[in-house]
C-alpha cells in the first residue's frame, strides 16, 4: 500500500480485531450483505465511531427501541439528511475539542443517490470531515424493492416489472467530480478489501466516500446462503468494479485489478442467472448491459492511466 | 445602540454563545446569519458556521450538533421553514434543544416577501415552544431567553421565536444589550453536559419504537411542553431582574382592566393595537389589548383571565387556515369557550395601522351591541 497517505500496513484476517461492535440478534434479513459489511466495517473503524443512519434497511435491521445491536453510538436521522446531520455532529465535536472520532454515514442507495444526494453534495463541497458509506442494494429494499436511480439497467423491481430501462447512476463518479480526497467502491463479498479502504479513509481528513455493493436476497431474488457468491460474481463478471480514487489517482483493487482485460472476466450471464431480478432480460437487453459495463470499464481504466 | 430586529437577534445569539450555526439564506431573514457570520469571521464569536445547501440540511445539522451537547441555532422564513419542516418535527419529536428565529413571511404562490404569520403557525404541532416578538428589544431579549428555556431540564425541547417581516426584521429601534458576564450567568452550560452521542455510554438514538412505546414518548413531550409555561415565566422574570427591563411572559395585558372590547394580537403590530387602545380610551371607549407572546404552549388560562368580563373579544389573525378560519382565533375560541370576532387582516403584508385597530375595536363593539355571535371578518378586503 505504499503511496497512500499514512498507510503503513493492511488488514489481514488475523489483524482485524476479534472485538464485535455489531452484535448478533439484529433484525436484518437472513443473508443481508449490508449487515455483514457493517460488522466488518465497525471492526475497521473502531469504537470511537458514530454512525448516522437515515431511513433505510438499517433503520429496521437495528431492531426496536430500547434494544440495539450496536456497541457504537448510532444516530437515526431523516431520509434526506444523513450528510447534513453528520456535518452538524462534526461541527459540534470540533467545538468540544473532540478530534479522535470517526463520523460515519451509513446510508442506502435511495438515501444516497436519490433523496439524500443534495445534502451529500453539500457536505462534500464544504469538505466536511466525514466518511460516507453507501451500501447499495440497488433498489428501495426497505419498502419492498422499488426502483432507485441506483438500480441497474434490466433489473426487475416492483415499479419496473419488465426491467429498468435506464442505466445505473454513477454516484462514485459524481463524488469524484466534487474532488474530495477519497472515493472508493467495495463489495460486501470482499470484506478485507472493504476494511482496508475504510482504513485508508480513516487516515485522510475531509469528505470520504465508499460505495459498497450489497447483494440482497429478497430484492435480487436469490437464496439467502448465496449472498457472498452473488457479490463475487458481480465483481468477477466485471459488472461491479472495485477501485479507489485518491488524490486524483485511481487504481483497481481486489479481483478487479486482474480484470482489465475483458477476456479474463466471467460471462455476465453467470451473474444474471443466479438472480431472479434479471429474468426479463432477453439476449438483446443482455448485450446492451454488456456494452454499458464495457463503457464503465473504459472510463475507470482511463482514470487509472492518471 | 440602534439596531434592526434581525441584528438584535444576531447580538442575542452571540451573547448566548451558540456553538454551531447552520443556515441558508432567505429574505427577510438573511441579515441575521450575515451578522453572525461576520461575528465569527472577525473572531468576535467562537462558533462553527455551516453554510449549508438547504434549510432541511440547516435543521439536520443543528439536530446533529445538539445531539453532541452543542448549543445550536438557525434562522429561516416562509418557504425555507416549510422546506425545513420534516426536520423541524425531527427536532421537536426528538427533544433537541435547538433555537431558531423565524422571520414570518407569506407563502407563495404568488411570490411574496411580505409579512404574514401562517408560515410559523404551520409548525405549531411540532413540539416546539413558539414565541412571537413585539419589538427589536424583545427580539434580542427573547433570543437569549430561548436558549435558557430550551435547555432547562424540565423542558429539553426546541424553541422558535418569530419576528414580523420588515416591520420588525428590518426596522431600526433602540436596543440595550446585556453584559457578557450577565448573559453567561443567565445561561449556564447545560447541566451534566447533556448529550445523546456519548462514546462512554453509546446509545442508539431514534430507532424503531413500536405502538407499545410511542404513546409514552409523546406523552413525555406533552408534559414538558406544558410545563415549559412555568419555565418561560421564570426566564422572563429572571431576565427582567438582570436587564432591568420588564418582560412579557406568556401574555402581555395592556389596559385590559374594565375594557369592553379586548383586542387579542400577536407580534410587531401589537404596538399599533396599544396606540389604538390609548386613542379610543381618550374618546371614552374602553379598549384593552392582550398580546400573545407565547403561542406554544398556548396560554389558554392567561387569555381566559385577560378577556374575562369584556363584552367583545376581537382576535386579529395575520394568518389563515383554509376551511377553518384564523388560527389564533380558533385557539382563543377553544380557550374561552366561545367564538370571538375573528378579524383576518394584514395578509401578505397588507398594512395594519393604528386606524385599522381602532376600526376593528369599534366594529367589534357595534357587533356585540347588535347581539351578533362571534364570526370571521376579512378586514379591509377590497370588493
Amino acid at each position: 500500500m505504499v503511496g497512500h497517505q499514512g498507510i503503513t500496513e493492511t488488514f489481514t484476517l488475523k489483524s482485524l480485531t476479534d472485538e464485535e461492535y455489531l452484535l448478533p440478534g439484529n433484525a436484518a434479513c437472513p443473508g443481508c450483505a449490508a449487515v455483514m459489511a457493517m460488522r466488518i466495517g465497525l471492526k475497521a473503524l473502531g469504537p470511537r465511531t458514530v454512525l448516522i443512519v437515515p431511513a433505510c434497511c438499517m433503520s429496521v435491521a437495528q431492531g426496536h427501541y430500547p434494544k440495539t445491536p450496536s456497541k457504537v453510538p448510532v444516530f437515526n436521522t431523516a431520509f434526506a439528511a444523513s450528510a447534513a446531520t453528520a456535518s452538524g455532529i462534526r461541527a459540534a465535536l470540533e467545538m468540544k475539542g473532540i478530534t479522535d472520532v470517526n463520523v460515519v454515514c451509513w446510508a442506502g442507495d435511495g438515501g444516497t443517490a436519490d433523496i439524500g444526494i443534495q445534502s451529500l453534495s453539500g457536505a462534500a463541497e464544504r469538505g466536511d470531515d466525514l466518511i460516507y458509506i453507501c451500501y447499495d442494494n440497488e433498489a428501495y429494499m426497505n419498502t419492498g424493492t422499488q426502483r432507485s436511480s441506483s438500480t441497474p439497467e434490466g433489473a426487475r423491481t416492483t415499479t419496473t416489472i419488465t426491467g429498468k430501462a435506464e442505466r445505473k447512476k454513477d454516484v462514485p463518479g459524481i463524488m469524484m467530480a466534487h474532488r474530495i480526497p477519497y472515493v472508493a467502491t467495495a463489495c460486501a463479498s470482499y470484506p478485507l478489501d472493504f476494511a482496508n479502504k475504510l482504513r485508508r479513509a480513516v487516515s485522510i481528513k475531509g469528505t470520504r466516500y465508499i460505495h459498497l455493493l450489497s447483494p440482497c436476497p429478497p430484492g435480487w431474488r436469490y437464496p439467502s446462503e448465496k449472498t457472498v457468491e452473488v457479490g463475487r460474481l458481480a465483481v468477477e463478471t466485471g459488472a461491479w468494479i472495485l477501485y479507489e480514487w485518491t488524490g486524483g489517482r485511481c487504481r483497481l483493487t481486489g479481483p478487479s485489478s486482474g480484470l482489465a482485460d475483458r477476456s479474463r472476466r466471467r460471462p455476465l450471464e453467470e451473474y444474471l442467472r443466479i438472480q431472479g431480478r434479471f429474468s426479463e432480460a432477453d439476449p438483446s437487453k443482455i448485450e446492451a448491459m454488456k456494452k454499458r459495463i464495457d463503457e464503465e470499464w473504459e472510463m475507470i481504466l482511463e482514470l487509472c492511466k492518471g | 445602540m440602534i439596531a434592526t430586529g434581525n441584528h438584535a437577534v444576531a447580538y442575542g445569539v452571540k451573547a448566548a454563545r451558540a456553538e454551531v450555526i447552520a443556515a441558508y439564506p432567505i429574505t427577510p431573514q438573511t441579515q441575521i446569519i450575515e451578522k453572525l457570520s461576520e461575528f465569527i469571521e472577525k473572531g468576535e464569536m467562537r462558533a462553527k458556521f455551516l453554510r449549508v445547501e438547504s434549510e432541511h440540511s440547516a435543521m439536520a445539522a443543528c439536530i446533529g450538533a445538539s445531539a453532541c451537547g452543542a448549543r445550536a441555532f438557525t434562522a429561516t422564513s416562509s418557504q425555507g421553514l416549510l422546506y425545513m419542516s420534516e426536520m423541524v418535527f425531527w427536532a421537536g419529536l426528538g427533544s433537541f434543544p435547538v433555537v431558531m428565529a423565524v422571520v414570518t413571511r407569506a407563502l407563495a404562490p404568488p411570490w411574496s416577501i411580505w409579512n404574514e404569520h401562517t408560515d410559523m403557525l404551520t409548525q405549531r404541532d411540532a413540539g416546539w415552544i413558539a414565541i412571537m416578538c413585539e419589538s427589536v428589544q424583545e427580539a434580542y431579549d427573547s433570543s437569549i431567553q430561548a436558549f435558557r428555556i430550551a435547555e432547562d431540564r424540565r423542558v429539553k425541547q426546541p424553541v422558535m421565536f418569530g419576528l414580523d417581516a420588515f416591520s420588525l426584521s428590518h426596522t431600526s429601534e433602540r436596543l440595550e444589550l446585556i453584559g457578557q458576564e450577565e448573559a453567561d450567568a443567565f445561561l449556564p452550560a447545560p447541566e451534566g453536559g447533556w448529550k445523546v452521542i456519548d462514546f462512554q455510554d453509546p446509545t442508539t438514538y431514534g430507532n424503531m419504537a413500536g405502538p407499545e412505546r410511542m404513546m409514552e414518548i409523546r406523552h413525555s413531550i406533552m408534559e414538558r411542553v406544558k410545563d415549559s409555561a412555568r419555565v418561560i415565566e421564570e426566564a422572563a422574570s429572571e431576565f427582567s431582574r438582570i436587564s432591568g427591563r420588564g418582560q412579557a411572559g406568556l401574555v402581555e395585558e395592556y389596559r385590559t382592566s374594565g375594557a369592553e372590547v379586548i383586542l387579542v394580537v400577536v407580534g410587531a403590530s401589537s404596538g399599533d393595537a396599544k396606540d389604538a387602545a390609548d386613542a379610543l380610551r381618550d374618546e371614552g371607549i374602553r379598549v384593552g389589548v392582550a398580546r400573545l407572546r407565547v403561542l406554544r404552549p398556548f396560554p389558554a388560562e392567561k387569555i381566559r383571565a385577560a378577556v374575562q368580563g369584556c363584552r367583545a373579544v376581537a382576535v386579529v389573525d395575520r394568518d389563515y387556515s383554509f376551511g377553518s378560519g384564523g388560527i389564533i382565533g380558533q385557539e382563543v375560541a377553544s380557550a374561552i369557550g366561545a367564538k370571538p370576532f375573528n378579524y383576518i387582516a394584514g395578509i401578505g403584508g397588507r398594512d395594519l395601522s393604528v386606524a385599522d385597530f381602532s376600526g376593528i375595536a369599534k366594529d367589534a363593539i357595534s357587533r356585540a351591541e347588535a347581539g351578533e355571535e362571534g364570526r370571521e371578518i376579512w378586514w379591509g378586503i377590497k370588493g
